[in-house]
């Protein structure tokens, strides 16, 4: 990933305190910091309950993140515009009653119609957004605050339109097993060989193509850090998720869940990284009268991301729907979009917009659902919860804004 | 981009009114060229001609609408009023699209940079270079180190350090760097030399005469007459959103210039168009 020169701190395999606090105060810490204090988070949780990291608690853990890194995803699209969407949880909701109200309840549209439409209904919302910001110069955080109530009507009209009390519950398969599907033992192996094998060819490449165009490139042996690291991640993983979880029948694999968060993150990424589109969606965040004077449409490019925060908030309301097992009138939307801005933050990305990348919302993610679902295991109460992740939120954008001081010496 | 038939006919506008005299005679014309910021009267009614492949300098004390003129060229915003003749011909530059289109490059006196993105990825800025749909980083970036490597800038420590963490005459320089990189026509420079140190100075002035040598037109804006009498062939003076004078470098001196510059008139000095018509 890093194409600095060899001589940089970036590249050298030691780097000291001085170094990493001087990363932290630039926003170029990665992930290190944000990775040790996961694992602190962790070690504490183990201490405190012996469950926690049994197959079954981890794997839960892992489904309850599902929602937080996706809909942090979709807050990230607007997050690197320097934009923000307020009204993501209940856009997710949309979504999924949507869904679950017309592949099943008393219309049984087939899944494959279904799905496919729940998803342009978020994307048009995330449109719909996006022209509101951008034709009418709105602040994008009034624009969705205004759709937080409404799209929380919109809601609640639908689901009490169905005459079932307030909750649609959810039959139809497909849907059903997004989240609570499991892969078989053997295709937790080849998805998650094939995962790491594609990451490792992909690195190495990348690297030897640099290397053979004479620019900087990589020591291997960081190469080779990077590649072991997220080998023995994928190991420690398919073996927690090919272990019985289950006490009086056979429960094992890989929750369906995971591999889609896979796909969407490397989606994401390879539009960010790799298109013209995630370039521009980048400069727009640091300068975008920049990159109008460079003769970019800078509008289209806004009006895509909130296209694709909508889309990516669909997504999400499909698994929320999923794990659910249907849609009720009193989804806390309000909440949901806390934790996904929360989780987009703390991995990493910035609320000032121009700085950073999907991965983000997943190490977020998994943080906040670590938070969530330790301190239930350890019997506190919602209120120590609550705080808890503020405190969690609050350290990271410190760092944020931290790291733009130290950043921003020109603006 | 080029004339349509109804803007063709209607070249008069608000303008003086004085089409360009001969075809391909001048790269760019301005007929008139107003603009307003709600009751600030910026530019007021200004006449200029750019030949192709000679270095004009545009000089004014602060405010006088330098910045605003060249930014009206670049089709930051449309003219107020006004008409733009290029190669003779009339055209609307109302988008930096536009002015790309025809061949301008512009260094803008804040620069213009997106500090979150690195040297390279600032230099193609909306010209990025593409292998189906995917940018084509190597080319880019070796491309990128030639560039900056002809125009010795020998600073910086990586391409792909962030922007944000250059000194002002590094970003400078990339700024300069990236308005030459492609094949352009016309190049204005807004205070290209401001933040640079000495030797970077001279190598800013190396390449502005490089540049007309090579047939390309130059506009520069610069407090530093000393500079200015270096590099320029012509010379443009404005004083409160007017054009008050122009013409062939030889024709001014010091003493004129800054009288120009202070009081707008100097006895002896070439008048600006409007007013030789
Ligand atoms: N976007 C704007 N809105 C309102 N007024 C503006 C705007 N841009 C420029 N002006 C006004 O137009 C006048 C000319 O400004 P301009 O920036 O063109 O001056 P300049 O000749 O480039 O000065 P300097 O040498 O200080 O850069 C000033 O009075 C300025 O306040
Ligand atoms: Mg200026």
């Amino acid at each position: 990933m890093s194409k600095t020169s060899p001589d940089s701190t970036e590249a050298t395999p030691r780097f000291t305190v001085g170094d990493l606090f001087k990363r932290l105060r630039t926003g170029n810490s990665g992930l290190i910091p944000i990775l040790v204090g996961l694992a602190a988070l962790v070690a504490y949780f183990d201490i405190r309950s012996h469950v926690f990291l049994s197959a079954a608690n981890v794997t839960n853990l892992f489904i309850q993140a599902t929602v937080f890194i996706l809909l942090g995803m979709a807050e990230i699209w607007l997050l690197l515009l320097g934009e923000i969407d307020l009204s993501i949880g209940f856009v997710a909701g949309i979504g999924a009653s949507t869904a679950v109200i017309l592949v099943d309840n008393k219309y049984h549209w087939p899944v494959l119609v279904v799905l496919p439409l729940a998803l342009a209904v978020t994307t048009l919302i995330g449109i719909l957004h996006g022209t509101l910001v951008i034709r009418l110069r709105l602040p994008s955080f009034v624009v969705t605050l205004a759709g937080q109530l409404g799209w929380a009507g919109v809601l609640i009209f639908l689901i009490d339109h169905q005459g079932t009390g307030g909750v649609v519950s959810l039959h139809e398969k497909v849907l059903a097993d997004l989240v609570n599907g499991n892969l078989t033992p053997m295709w937790t192996w080849i998805v998650s060989v094939g995962s790491v094998l594609l990451a490792a060819i992909f690195m190495i490449r990348g690297q030897a193509k640099r290397r053979a165009a004479g620019l900087e490139s990589t020591p291997m042996a960081i190469v080779a850090l990077k590649i072991g690291s997220l080998v023995i991640a994928a190991l420690v993983l398919v073996l927690i998720f090919n272990t019985d979880r289950a006490t009086f029948i056979v429960l094992h694999g890989m929750p369906f869940a995971i591999p889609i968060d896979i796909f969407i993150l490397l989606a994401g990424s390879f539009i960010l990284n790799k298109t013209k589109a995630g370039r521009y969606i980048y400069a727009i965040g640091g300068n975008s009268e920049a990159v109008r004077r460079a003769g970019v449409n800078v509008n289209r490019y806004r009006l895509l991301a909130f296209a694709l925060a909508g889309l990516t908030a669909g997504i999400a309301g499909l698994l929320y729907a999923s794990r659910l097992g249907g849609i009720s009138d009193g989804i806390d939307g309000g909440t949901l979009v806390l934790y996904a801005v929360a989780a987009a933050v703390i991995g990493g990305t910035s609320l000032f917009g121009g700085r950073g990348k999907m991965i983000h919302a997943v190490i977020g993610g998994v943080i906040i659902a670590t938070i969530y679902n330790g301190m239930a295991l350890i019997g506190m109460s919602a209120a120590t919860q609550y705080i808890a992740t503020a405190l969690v939120l609050l350290a990271a954008v410190t760092i944020d804004s931290v790291a733009r001081r130290g950043n921003g010496t020109t603006r | 981009m080029t004339t349509t038939p109804e803007s063709a006919n209607s070249q008069t506008g608000n303008g003086s009114g004085v089409a360009p005299s001969k075809k391909s005679e001048h790269l760019l014309s301005l007929r008139g060229i107003a603009k307003h910021f709600g009751a600030v009267q910026a530019l007021k009614h200004v006449d200029l001609d750019i030949p192709a492949g000679k270095v004009t300098a545009l000089i004014g004390d602060n405010g006088a609408g330098k910045s605003t003129l060249i930014k009206t060229i670049s089709g930051i915003w449309a003219p107020t009023a006004g008409d733009v003749f290029w190669n003779g011909e009339q055209v609307k530059v109302h988008t930096p699209g536009d002015a790309s289109a025809l061949g301008i490059s512009t260094v803008y006196q804040d620069l213009a940079l997106c500090d979150n993105l690195d040297i390279v990825q600032n230099m193609y800025l909306g010209h990025e270079e593409t292998r189906g749909i995917t940018l084509d980083e190597i080319a880019m970036e070796l491309n990128t180190k030639k560039v900056l490597k002809d125009l010795s800038v020998s600073t910086v420590k990586s391409v792909r350090q962030l922007v944000g963490s250059l000194s002002g005459g590094q970003r400078q320089a990339v700024a300069v760097a990236r308005a030459v990189m492609r094949d352009t026509q016309l190049v204005i420079m807004d205070e290209p030399t401001a933040a640079l140190g000495v030797s970077q100075t001279h190598q800013v002035l190396e390449l502005i005469k490089n540049l007309s040598d090579r047939g390309i037109a130059v506009i520069v804006i610069s407090h530093n007459l000393t500079d200015v009498f270096k590099v320029a062939d012509r010379l443009a003076v404005m004083h409160l959103g007017t054009l008050v004078s122009s013409g062939d470098i030889s024709q001014y001196d010091t003493t004129s210039a800054v009288e120009l510059i202070t009081t707008g008139e100097s006895k002896g000095a070439p008048s600006s168009l409007a007013s030789s018509h």
